[in-house]
């Protein structure tokens, strides 16, 4: 605050025998290392001071939403993976649950409780990118390679469970893809016996250290009002004091049985959004170990949907209707009835909408991702207007965006 | 289309109480409620909607729209509420023509709506009245046409 004041004096505007001196003009990005992607702000500087900041998108911009309509409604789950990179599974999981909602179909408990385990497991993996790059971002270098080195362990599991570390693709309509190999449990107990000390370690880095509190506090402040305005959502909500979160207020995938905090602070500034996302990866722990208690060895692990969720290998090679029912499924696809369904999910970043409409035919008619870093992102003038170039990438790290979900 | 129940949600009640004529009709799918408003009556039932202290819809999650083309009126716009007090969602519909499709803008009400409205204009070409910079997002400012519309092949004009 007090760099802030006197770095406003030493910049006040020069006057010349021209007259004022113009604000100068500065692109930040679409190529610059703290934009975590390909983001441009334009910058209207007066000395070091922002005083207007524009985000321009656009530029991983790839219709995403356009290629649903052209896709059925299987293969269409490709696609969510593309949208936010590091959150694969979450997004499977909300465009999932909206096409099971518009078919009306209930998904089998050990399928939800795997979904829970894994999705949370993403919201660590995620935010410990998020917290890595924030942290080089501020000059911390260490941080980065401890939480990368955990997020590794994590990708590992992805790849055993799903056989893909990043573009999954596991959540299907009506349940997963395929079961999970055995052992798994065992490397998802090894990561999150580990994971809190891991957090300790971290929080031992940053949480007192003063560089980082210097960096962060008063930084990027957002009201609680300010906040609901903009339609902010996720820990930058939570960071502002608003205990909101859609795995309590709107429970889905049997979320509602698990016993879990909403981590929430009041200062609304980068420092108290670090603060919620650092509560948040300990809460996951928590999560995903009732989660590998709640997991029955075995059961199904898709709905019983002739029609829509595809027989298992041995029916299909066995039975004349499970070999009928996976041509028509993998040629035609299903059909579910006429209407719209709005379903919302937790991701790590926020309110992750998947809006589908159905015109009655095998491919969705619209299909639209309410992202939550798109969202967010319209926040980062008034989070960083008014204060000095070194804090925008502050801010901008502070709003964990994924450029991949911000463009589509 | 929609399976079509007179429903009994409190919103749509004191809505219709508020201004029957803001309610041109009521769709209940799969438990979420959507709302048809005729176009004249949008700003003011957002008005009411956002700042009604027994509803407080303070928080739009979202506005896209569907394109039924070659039906007519061909847009409809979707606005996504949700109370974050009474934990309730409610989907707002307005229907507009195609022939120059246009809509009040609810910055005012929802400052959040500046981004979404930007999206809507860009992909579908739906005016915003009263927007303050009404611009493409994320499509370059130089393009032709609106790929989210139904007439715009999938692989681009060539």
């Amino acid at each position: 605050m007090n760099a802030h004041g006197k770095n406003r004096q030493m910049t006040a505007p020069i006057e010349t025998a021209a007259g004022p001196a113009q604000p100068m003009i500065l692109n930040m990005g679409p190529q610059h290392p703290s934009t975590h992607g390909v983001l441009r702000v334009v910058l209207e500087l007066d000395g070091e001071i922002v005083r207007k900041a524009r985000p321009v998108i656009g530029y991983l911009h790839t219709g995403i939403e356009k290629s649903c309509e052209s896709k059925t409604y299987s293969q269409a789950i490709t696609l969510t993976d593309r949208i936010d990179y590091l959150a694969p599974l979450s997004n499977n999981l909300g465009y999932c649950l909206a096409v099971e909602k518009l078919l009306g179909l209930e998904v089998p408990k050990r399928a939800q409780y795997i979904r829970v385990l894994l999705t949370e497991l993403t919201r660590i993996a995620s935010h410990l990118v998020w917290l890595g790059t924030h942290a080089i971002d501020l000059g911390a270098m260490s941080v980065f390679l401890y939480s990368f080195r955990e997020r590794e362990e994590i990708m590992k599991i992805f790849e055993f469970v799903a056989g893909q570390r990043m573009m999954t693709s596991y959540f299907r309509i009506g349940g997963l893809a395929l079961e999970p190999p055995p052992g798994w449990l065992d490397r998802v107990r090894r990561v999150v016996e580990s994971m809190p000390g891991h957090v300790d370690e971290y929080e031992d880095l940053l949480t007192r250290n003063r560089i980082w509190m210097a960096r962060t506090q008063g930084v990027g402040v957002l009201s609680a009002a300010d906040a609901i305005a903009m339609g902010v959502s996720g820990p930058m909500l939570r960071g502002s004091g608003i205990a909101h979160d859609t795995r309590k207020a709107f429970p889905y995938s049997s979320y509602d049985e698990f016993d879990f905090q909403i981590p929430t602070q009041t200062a609304g500034d980068c420092y108290a959004r670090y603060l919620v996302r650092i509560a948040e990866i300990r809460e996951s722990v928590k999560i995903v170990r009732q989660a590998m208690e709640k997991v029955p060895a075995e059961g199904p692990i898709r709905a019983e949907a002739p029609g829509i969720v595809p027989p298992s290998r041995e029916e299909m090679k066995t039975s004349i209707e499970g070999l009928i029912y996976h041509f028509k499924i993998f040629t035609e696809g299903f059909v579910p009835p006429p209407g719209e369904v709005y379903q919302v999910i937790e991701s790590p970043r926020g309110e992750l909408g998947v809006f589908v409409a159905s015109d009655g035919s095998p491919k969705p008619y619209r299909v639209k991702f309410r992202t939550p870093s798109f969202v967010n992102l319209q926040s980062l003038p008034r989070l960083c207007e008014g204060r000095l170039i070194a804090d925008v990438v502050a801010c901008i790290g502070t709003t964990d965006i994924v450029l991949g979900e911000v463009d589509r | 289309m929609e399976s079509q129940e007179n429903d009994r949600n409190p919103a749509v009640e004191k809505l219709r109480a508020w201004d029957a004529e803001a309610v041109a009709e009521v769709i209940t799918f799969r438990g979420e409620t959507t709302v048809v408003v005729p176009v004249r009556h949008l700003r003011a039932a957002a008005e009411f909607l956002a700042s009604e202290p027994s509803l407080r819809y303070s928080f739009l999650s979202d506005i896209t729209t569907v394109d039924r083309f070659p039906l007519e009126p061909r847009f409809e716009v979707n606005y996504h509420l949700l109370a974050l007090e009474r934990k309730d969602r409610l989907r707002l519909k307005v229907m507009v023509p195609g022939n120059d499709p246009a809509l009040p803008t609810v910055i005012p009400v929802w400052p959040t709506a500046n981004w979404h409205e930007r999206e809507n204009f860009d992909l579908f070409g739906i005016r915003f009245e009263g927007h303050p910079d009404l611009t493409r997002i994320v499509l370059p400012d130089d393009w032709e046409g609106h790929p989210l519309r139904k007439d715009y092949p999938v692989e681009g004009y060539r």
